[in-house]
């Protein structure tokens, strides 16, 4: 390769670097930067080195808040995952109710995150809500229900959101992977006197892997950084038995004004998100390889 | 194995046909024998592939029966008529190793596992897939891929007939002639009845006893890769079969003699007597290889201008137009090859007549 006497082109790179570094890398930087101090005012700030990590590693809220966290992300990919695969296996191909079927469920995906939280406290309100009024008229539970009242009341209604305004997302991805199989291979099974079960496992599911991946990530790390929704039904209540890691993040660093405590806590943050992203698209994308040697 | 009947088949893929042309198969009656091999030939869009998910069950005809060994099974699924198809890209069950491949009809008719796995060998053996046996499906090359769905289309030996749509267009020219031979091979071991579909005249005349012209919709023609060329039935199974096609002019009659634009070139008696009885437009057909070139004049011979000639190695051909219709003839590599004006003479019993674009008969 001939070398070039002057280096000018790489002033075409400069405008990328300049918004990746207002974008991302000065934000961070500064977050580093506030982890590393304790911040009495404006201009006024002691460097303390790593001891908001380990305040905050030591936590028991953070850890608390941290374990709500992890079972309420599970819970909404066990979910909404093999809802959203059924969804899409149960959707007609082509006509009409195709399309109807695709905009009925792209509606949930338009709405702003605060109103569907709004929607979701009248929805369950016990005077007013439809859902409120009515699983109180039937009088199965102890406690007349009100989200409020009790945490498992609290958690059942924010997966019930949760699940009614994400899981579209994956019946799209999924419709979209499986109306991308050829013909031919519900030919050939046909053929191969496969059954449909046998169909689902071999031919759908393994052809859905791709979408799927990108189900899984989204919807974990958008699970994992749930603060909108949760915080305009529940506020993190009653008690802290909805309190996620992002509302915990937020009560600390403007509710408290705890700047440096809470940016080493957005640091650990990011990172928690940055690993378990890593680990699931690394054994998404091993699963089913080839194995190349006997 | 069995017999395989159509009986009045028609389908169109629209809801209500009206017209002819709405039909992807016009009505067809026709017969596939125990064990026999055919090769159904025809240009895209001709209506093979269609036949071919019509016997298979994959689509079912708008009219008329499909039979085997005299029943009629034409409400039945794929799955409930024991039958193989290959398609013409390889469809794979990437998640399972190339045995679980080959085994998969079997196990899901609930064949037991020595039964299985002695079948899989068989085939894994004739296709040159046992060392792969183990390895995932997904990661091998188109070649194998493909090999591994004839494989699947192969490892029932109690089918009624095993079904290729043009199964070769992926594989590569060495190998597919390779692949060819073997698939010959195993009709002529296990006697299965196989039906092959293809555009390419050769695959066609190589791997069929029984070779089914389509045209549009409609069987022209069947028969021997012999009779296709010596007595194409229909004006469209003379151009396209052979290497050239065949030539076509469009004539009158006058007594013994065929009259091509005030040129008199001579007819088999036979040929003229049913040529008189023919209706509609008449056209006089010869192979290019049938024709003969003088480079002086000839008794009987029809003057032309030369125009081209296109040497391929082993033979030569020759482009020459007669009143402004162009004729072909091949002839042998050393025969002398005229420069500006060429004779050609049309042996009688090769020069046929067409009425209507269909062999006077």
């Amino acid at each position: 390769m001939e070398k070039w006497a002057d280096n000018k082109a790489w002033f075409l790179v400069l405008p990328v670097f300049v918004v990746v570094a207002f974008s991302a890398i000065i934000p961070l930087m500064t977050v580093v930067n506030y982890s590393l101090q304790d911040i009495f005012g404006p201009g006024n700030a002691v460097f303390v080195g790593t001891e908001w990590f380990k305040e905050m590693l030591t936590d028991t809220r953070l850890h608390d808040a941290l374990g709500r966290q992890f079972i309420f992300s599970s819970l909404v990919l066990m979910i909404e995952i093999p809802l959203g695969i059924l969804i899409a296996l149960a959707m007609p191909k082509k006509g009409w109710g195709a399309s109807a079927s695709l905009v009925t469920l792209a509606i949930p995906l338009l709405i702003p995150w605060n109103v569907i939280g709004t929607i979701w406290i009248i929805f369950t309100r016990p005077d007013i809500g439809l859902f409120g009024v009515g699983i109180n008229s039937l009088n199965l539970l102890d406690v007349p229900f009100d989200h409020t009242a009790r945490p498992s009341y609290a958690w059942v209604t924010l997966m019930a959101m949760e699940v009614w305004h994400w899981t579209p997302l994956v019946a799209l991805l999924c419709y979209a992977g499986l109306r991308a199989i050829p013909e031919a291979y519900y030919q050939a099974a046909k053929i191969d006197g496969a059954s449909s079960w046998a169909v689902f496992r071999y031919i759908q599911l393994p052809k859905m892997r791709g979408v799927l991946t990108i189900a899984i990530l989204l919807r974990w790390m958008d699970s994992f950084l749930i603060y909108a929704e949760p915080f305009a039904l529940t506020g993190g209540g009653p008690g802290n038995s909805t309190t996620f890691l992002s509302i915990y993040l937020v009560k600390l660093a403007t509710g408290q004004f705890d700047l440096g405590p809470a940016a080493a806590f957005s640091l650990i943050y990011f990172l928690i998100v940055l690993l378990f992203c890593f680990i699931f698209y690394q054994a998404l994308l091993n699963v089913g390889k080839g194995e190349k040697t006997s | 194995m069995a017999r395989i009947e159509f009986d009045q088949i028609a389908h169109s893929y629209y809801p209500n046909p009206t017209v002819a042309s709405d039909y992807a198969l016009k009505e067809i009656n026709t017969l596939w024998e125990d064990g026999g091999a055919y090769a159904l030939l025809g240009p895209s869009g001709c209506g093979k592939t269609t036949l071919l998910n019509v016997i298979s069950g994959l689509l079912k005809p708008s009219k008329g029966r499909v039979l085997y060994d005299g029943i009629d099974v034409t409400d039945l699924p794929p799955e409930k008529r024991n039958i193989a198809q290959v398609f013409q890209f390889p469809v794979l069950y990437d998640t399972m190793t190339v045995f679980d491949n080959l085994a998969f009809p079997l196990r899901n008719r609930g064949f037991n596992n020595t039964d299985t796995t002695r079948r899989v060998h068989e085939v894994a053996d004739i296709l040159d897939l046992t060392p792969d046996l183990k390895r995932k499906a997904a990661g091998l090359s188109a070649d194998a891929k493909q090999k591994i769905s004839l494989g699947r289309g192969l490892v029932r030996s109690d089918v009624a007939a095993v079904l290729f749509d043009e199964p070769l267009t992926v594989i590569d020219p060495h190998l597919k002639w390779h692949l060819r031979r073997k698939l010959k091979e195993i009709h002529e071991q296990l006697k299965l009845t196989m039906i092959y579909v293809t555009h390419d005249q050769v695959e066609a005349l190589t791997f069929a006893d029984q070779v089914i012209v389509m045209y549009e919709g409609e069987i022209v023609q069947v028969g021997t890769p012999e009779a296709l060329v010596e007595n194409p039935r229909h004006k469209f199974v003379g151009y396209f079969i052979g290497s050239p096609g065949m030539n076509f002019l469009p004539c009158t009659l006058e007594g013994q003699n065929a009259r091509v634009d005030g040129v008199t070139i001579a007819l088999d008696p036979e040929t003229a007597a049913l040529g008189a009885k023919a209706r509609g437009m008449l056209e006089l057909g010869i192979r290019p290889m049938h024709m003969e070139v003088h480079g002086s004049p000839v008794d009987g011979g029809v003057p032309v201008t030369m125009k081209t000639v296109e040497d391929q190695g082993s033979f030569k051909i020759l482009t020459s137009a007669l009143n402004g219709h162009t004729l072909l003839s091949r002839v042998p590599e050393g025969h002398p090859v005229p420069e500006k004006q060429a004779w050609l003479k049309f042996p009688p019993q090769r020069t046929k007549l067409f009425a209507d674009e269909r062999l006077i008969r």
